[in-house]
């Protein structure tokens, strides 16, 4: 069985579109896919044959990853709907970035504060919860996307931009994290 | 990948760090940020009453190329009028900081900060 490299993600596993995935399904496919087009199973096919191989594992690679995480969902539902997605556009909600400006100054002020791994922690819960609820405004607005409306795509768009910052903001802490652990 | 000098010099001697009074009239404030790294940048600048940016500030979240982009910009615009200052292109940031292009978007972040506080500045000052 082969796919287009056009192929839609969610058809791809057998996914019913939409934010909300059986996470547990999307990884049995992406097993049971990976496994019948993993290249060793070519390694006496036609040149052509092999080539093919390789393009399709990349191609169920590429479609998981897009889709494991509420981030990459939400990027390729928001795409496959139509919208514009700009990371050259820096335009972002002020109120916003104060907020992230203040998250990342109290990141800064773990490694001297007077416990940095409960600092640490305590930081952590702030940011998945800005997190979790920027999954729930999504998962909100995923019918209207899905039904192409504009008004949602735009709010989709806003709210994907804000999770990029906190995803980015959770590897600099995972980071810190990990210094922290290597200095203790 | 390896920055270039310059940048490297205005990473470990950034320019200008700092905060402006917010509520201050004299003080225009620009915050942008760029998804993609999840950059975050604070540019301000404080103006006289001659229209001419006195003394300039930022504060920068992201990598050493975004850190030098946006020092570099507050030493620029002292002295600058805001019309002159707003003609700063991200292009001479690049060339003057040797950026590689992957790092261009670093520079547009910089240039994108200076001309939102030059907006929110003639903003508070309408009418």
């Amino acid at each position: 069985m082969s796919f287009s490299p056009n192929a839609d993600y969610f058809e791809l596993f057998g996914l019913t579109p939409g934010f909300e995935i059986d996470q547990e399904l999307l990884s049995l496919r992406f097993r049971e896919l990976q496994r019948n087009a993993h290249p060793d199973r070519f390694a006496n096919a036609s040149a052509q044959d092999k080539l093919a191989s390789v393009q399709q594992a990349a191609l169920i690679n590429e479609a998981y990853q897009a889709l494991k995480s509420p981030l990459g969902r939400g990027r390729y539902l928001l795409a496959r709907s139509g919208a514009q997605l700009d990371d050259a556009d820096t335009r972002m909600d002020t109120g916003f970035l104060m907020a992230q400006m203040a998250l990342r100054e109290d990141l800064a002020a773990v490694p001297t504060s007077a416990d940095p791994f409960a600092s640490l922690d305590l930081l952590r819960q702030r940011i998945e919860g800005n997190e979790r609820e920027m999954v729930a405004q999504l998962q909100r607005l995923d019918e209207a996307i899905l039904a192409g409306d504009p008004e949602a795509l735009e709010q989709g768009v806003q709210w994907v931009r804000k999770m990029q910052f906190m995803h980015r903001l959770l590897e600099e802490l995972d980071s810190m994290e990990d210094d922290l652990v290597h200095q203790g | 990948m390896a920055y270039s000098d310059k940048v490297l010099d205005h990473y470990e001697n950034p320019r200008n760090v700092g905060t402006f009074e917010n509520d201050d009239e004299a003080v225009g404030t620009g915050m942008v940020g760029a998804p993609a790294c999840g950059d975050v940048m604070r540019l301000q600048i404080k103006v006289n009453d001659q229209g001419i940016i006195e003394d300039a500030c930022f504060k920068t979240y992201g990598c050493g190329s975004a850190i030098a982009s946006s020092s570099l910009v507050t030493e620029w615009v002292k002295g600058k009028t805001l019309d002159d200052a707003a003609q700063i292109k991200n292009s001479q940031i690049a060339e003057e900081l040797a950026l590689p292009p992957v790092k261009i978007h670093c520079s547009v972040l910089a240039e994108d900060a200076i001309k939102a506080a030059i907006s929110d500045y003639k903003a508070k000052h309408q009418g």
